[in-house]
C-alpha cells in the first residue's frame, strides 16, 4: 500500500502542516514531515477536512440504472470529498430485505470509492402499512442502523411510534420524510405568493412541521432516537430547536439546494428546480442557515436524486422531484455558511463529517485529522469559482439546479482508509 | 408584442392596448362584408395543441386562423401519438418540422406552454396551462368590457368563484390590473390561494356588499367536484352564498354588466335568467373572442414573413 506524504495541507483551515497517510491511517500530522518511499502531494493552500458523510443519497441501483449506479453515485460522491454515502432505500425493488441492503452494500464494495452504506426502508415496500424486518437489516453484512422510508413519509402515527420503539433495540434511527400527504396531494412547489401566481399547487409549510411536531413528541415518549430528513421550513428549525431544549433525541438534516435555492426558481417551470420537499423562501433559507450555524440542524445531507433526461425534460407536473448534489455540496456549503461567516471549517467539518457520521453509527467516519485516526480526507482548494457545468458531472444524470452557477471551492483530492479516490480533482477509479 | 403570448402577467399596458386595438380594426374591417376573411396569414400554419379538451376555446382559434387565411391543424391529444407516450417536446419538435408557424396549445399542466416555448422557433400561444393562466380570454374580456363600457381605466371589476383552480381569474386580475381597472375577488376563503395577499386585488368574503359598487361582475366556473373535497359544503349553499341570482342582480347599479366565460353551471354560479338578461355579455364575449384571437394570432406572425 503506498504512503501518502501530503504537504503544506491546512487542517481545518488553520495553520499549514504535512499529512502522513499510511497503512490506511494518519501517521502523522506535523511540520516538515518525511517519510522514505512515500509519494509526495504538494497541497500548498488546499485545506484539508475530514472526508464528508452523506445521509442521504439516492444511487438509483437497483432499478434505475439508467439515471444512476452504485458506481457511478459513488465517483460524484468521491470527487464531492465524500468517503461515506448512505443510500436511501427507495430503489426497485426497495430496500426492504437483508438480501437487497446486502446487494448495494456488494455494489458499493466494488465499486471501491466510498463506503456505500445502505438505508433499509421502515415499511414493507415503502407502503407505510406493515413494519420491514429492520432486524435482519441491522444484522446483515450491510450492518443497516439508518432506516427511512424517505420518498414517503411514515403517515401513520401508531405504526411510526412503533418503528421509533423497533430501532432502540437496534441502536438504529428512524429517518424521517416530513410530509403529511393529505396536506400535499398534487403538490409541486412551495405553497405562498409564487405558487398562488404559477397556478401550481402549493406544499405548505405546515405538512412539514405537523409532522416534525408529533415526531419529536413521540420520540420524546418513547425515548427514541429520530432524524428528520431535508427540513425545509423556518418553523421545522423552530420545533427542532424546542425539541432539543426538550432533550427529545432529534436530529436533523439540510440539503444544500435548500440552504441556496428559493421558490423562485420555479417561475421558470423548468422542472430541474422540482424537489421534494420544495424550493421555499429567503426568510426560510436564512432561518436554516442560522439553524445549521448554531447546531439545531446538525448535518447538510445532499439528497442526491438522479433522474433520467425524460423524468425532468417535460411539463412541470409530470417532472419527477429531485436534484443532483454530491458534486456540489461542499461548494454550496462554503458559498452559503463559510463566505457568509457562518461556520469556520472546523464547523464544516462538524456538520458534515462528524455529526452524519455519529447519527449513522459509522465508526470509521468523521474522525478528526489526527494521528492513528482512519485516512479518510479531502483537500479542498477553496480559492477558485467556476461556473457548474452539468455536462462535466460524474453522475449519470445531468439535473443539476446549479447549471452556469458559479460556486466557490474544488475538491482536489479524496482519501479512503489511505488510498486516493480523486486525485488532481479527478476520480481515480 | 413579444414572439409567444404566454401569460398575460407579461403583457405590458401598451402591447395590451395594441391587441385591443388590433381586434377592434378588425371587427371594423370585417364589419358587413360577405366573405369574412381576410389574407394576412396566407401560407401560414397554425396547429392546435390541445391536451384537454375544450371544443369552444379550439374552435375559436381555428376560426380566427382561417379568417386570416392561415392553414390550420387540430392536433387532440386523444387519439394520436400522445396517447402512445409521446413526450410534449418530442410531440413540439414533430409539429414544427412539418412547418407550424405558430402552436396554440391547451394543456392541463400548469407552465406546458413555457416549457414549449423553449423547444421550439415559431410563436406559442397560451390557450390555457392548468391553474395558470388564460391570457386570451382575458384579453377578450378587456375587449368586452372597452365595447360596453367605453373604458378599462378606473372600471370595478368584481371576480366571483373559485379563484384558486381558475385561470381564467389570475389572466384577468393581472390584465386588469394592467389596464387600470381595480378589481376584487369575492370567494369562499377556500377557493383563494393562499398567497393572494401578494395580488393586485381588494379581497371580500361577501358577494352582496361588494355588487352596488361593481361595474363589472365576472362570474367564474365552480365545478361541483370542489364539493367532494370539502371547498365548501354542498352546492346549494354555495349557490345562496356566491351564486348571481335575479336578486343580487337587482343590486347592481344600472350600467353594470355580468359576465362568464363559459362554459356556464346555471343554477350553480349563475341562475338562469342573469344569464339570459340584458345586462350579460356571455354571447357577445364568444363572439369578440375570435377578434381577439385574430388580433394576436396577427400580431404574433403577421409582422414577418415565413
Amino acid at each position: 500500500m503506498t504512503t501518502y506524504l501530503i504537504t503544506g495541507a491546512k487542517p481545518y483551515g488553520g495553520d499549514a502542516a504535512d499529512i502522513l497517510l499510511k497503512d490506511g491511517r494518519i501517521a502523522a500530522v506535523g511540520e516538515s514531515l518525511s517519510a522514505t518511499g512515500a509519494e509526495v502531494i504538494d497541497a500548498g493552500g488546499l485545506i484539508a477536512l475530514p472526508g464528508l458523510v452523506d445521509l442521504h443519497t439516492h444511487l438509483r441501483e437497483p432499478g434505475r440504472e439508467d439515471a444512476e449506479t452504485v458506481e457511478t453515485g459513488s465517483r460524484a460522491a468521491a470527487l464531492g470529498g465524500f468517503t461515506a454515502v448512505h443510500a436511501m432505500a427507495n430503489t426497485d425493488p426497495v430496500a426492504d430485505t437483508a438480501g437487497v441492503v446486502e446487494q448495494v452494500w456488494r455494489l458499493g464494495e466494488q465499486a471501491g470509492l466510498v463506503d456505500v452504506v445502505p438505508v433499509g426502508a421502515v415499511t414493507v415496500g415503502l407502503k407505510g402499512e406493515r413494519l420491514a424486518e429492520l432486524g435482519a437489516m441491522a444484522d446483515s453484512a450491510a450492518r443497516v442502523r439508518v432506516f427511512s422510508d424517505d420518498g414517503h413519509c411514515v403517515a401513520d402515527p401508531a405504526l411510526m411510534r412503533r418503528a421509533l420503539e423497533y430501532v432502540k433495540a437496534l441502536d438504529g434511527v428512524v429517518a424521517q420524510h416530513a410530509e403529511e400527504p393529505r396536506l400535499t396531494a398534487g403538490a409541486q412547489m412551495h405553497e405562498g405568493d409564487r405558487s398562488a401566481r404559477l397556478g401550481l399547487t402549493g406544499w405548505p409549510a405546515a405538512a412539514e412541521e405537523a409532522i416534525i411536531a408529533r415526531d419529536v413528541l413521540l420520540a420524546g415518549h418513547v425515548g427514541a432516537r429520530l432524524h428528520i430528513c431535508h427540513v425545509s421550513t423556518a418553523g421545522s428549525v423552530e420545533l427542532l430547536r424546542w425539541a432539543k431544549a426538550r432533550g427529545v433525541q432529534v436530529t436533523a438534516e439540510v440539503t444544500p439546494h435548500h440552504l441556496l435555492l428559493t421558490d423562485a426558481c420555479a417561475e421558470s417551470y423548468d422542472p430541474v428546480f422540482k424537489v421534494n420537499p420544495p424550493l421555499r423562501t429567503d426568510e426560510d433559507i436564512a432561518a436554516l442557515r442560522q439553524g445549521l450555524a448554531d447546531g439545531t440542524i446538525d448535518a447538510v445531507a445532499t439528497d442526491h436524486a438522479p433522474h433520467a433526461v425524460e423524468d425532468k425534460e417535460s411539463e412541470w407536473a409530470q417532472a419527477r422531484p429531485g436534484m443532483l448534489g454530491l458534486e456540489q455540496a461542499l461548494s454550496v456549503v462554503v458559498e452559503t455558511m463559510v463566505e457568509t461567516g457562518l461556520l469556520d471549517w472546523q464547523g464544516v467539518a462538524d456538520r458534515m463529517s462528524v455529526r452524519p457520521a455519529a447519527i449513522g453509527r459509522l465508526d470509521g467516519h468523521g474522525r478528526p485529522l489526527a494521528p492513528g485516526e482512519p485516512a479518510n480526507l479531502l483537500l479542498l482548494d477553496a480559492s477558485t469559482r467556476a461556473p457548474v457545468d452539468p455536462a462535466a458531472l460524474a453522475s449519470r444524470s445531468r439535473n443539476s439546479p446549479y447549471a452556469g452557477r458559479e460556486l466557490p471551492g474544488r475538491v482536489v483530492a479524496t482519501f479512503l482508509r489511505g488510498t486516493p479516490t480523486v486525485l488532481d480533482g479527478k476520480a481515480t477509479r | 408584442m413579444k414572439r409567444h403570448l404566454l401569460e398575460s402577467a407579461d403583457l405590458d399596458r401598451a402591447d395590451a392596448t395594441l391587441v385591443l386595438d388590433t381586434a377592434a380594426q378588425i371587427d371594423q374591417a370585417l364589419a358587413g362584408r360577405e366573405v369574412k376573411k381576410l389574407p394576412t396569414l396566407r401560407g401560414r400554419t397554425v396547429v392546435n395543441l390541445f391536451y384537454e379538451d375544450s371544443t369552444r376555446t379550439r374552435i375559436s382559434f381555428e376560426l380566427a386562423a382561417k379568417r386570416l387565411s392561415a392553414d390550420v391543424i387540430n392536433f387532440s391529444a386523444k387519439g394520436s401519438s400522445v396517447s402512445k407516450g409521446e413526450s410534449l417536446k418530442d410531440t413540439a419538435l414533430t409539429l414544427e418540422a412539418m412547418g407550424s408557424d405558430a402552436i396554440v396549445v391547451r394543456h392541463s399542466a400548469s407552465g406546458a406552454p413555457h416549457r414549449l416555448a423553449n423547444w421550439v422557433r415559431g410563436s406559442v400561444v397560451n390557450a390555457g396551462d392548468g391553474t395558470h393562466e388564460h391570457p386570451t380570454q382575458a384579453l377578450l374580456d378587456a375587449y368586452t368590457i372597452r365595447q360596453r363600457l367605453g373604458r378599462l381605466e378606473g372600471v370595478r371589476v368584481v371576480l366571483v368563484g373559485d379563484v384558486l383552480h381558475s385561470r381564467v381569474a389570475r389572466s384577468n386580475v393581472w390584465l386588469l390590473h394592467t389596464l387600470g381597472a381595480e378589481v376584487t375577488v369575492v370567494a369562499p376563503p377556500t377557493l383563494l390561494p393562499v398567497g393572494i395577499g401578494s395580488w393586485p386585488v381588494d379581497v371580500s368574503y361577501d358577494l352582496d356588499a361588494v355588487l352596488p359598487k361593481a361595474d363589472v361582475v365576472m362570474m367564474l366556473r365552480v365545478q361541483a367536484e370542489r364539493m367532494n373535497a370539502s371547498y365548501f359544503p354542498s352546492a346549494r349553499e354555495y349557490s345562496r352564498r356566491y351564486g348571481l341570482d335575479g336578486r343580487r342582480m337587482a343590486t347592481l347599479s344600472d350600467d353594470a354588466i355580468v359576465m362568464h366565460p363559459g362554459p356556464m353551471n346555471r343554477g350553480m354560479e349563475i341562475a338562469a335568467d342573469v344569464a339570459d338578461s340584458v345586462r350579460s355579455t356571455i354571447v357577445e364575449q364568444v363572439g369578440n373572442g375570435v377578434s381577439v384571437r385574430m388580433a394576436v394570432l396577427y400580431l404574433l406572425l403577421g409582422g414577418s414573413p415565413a
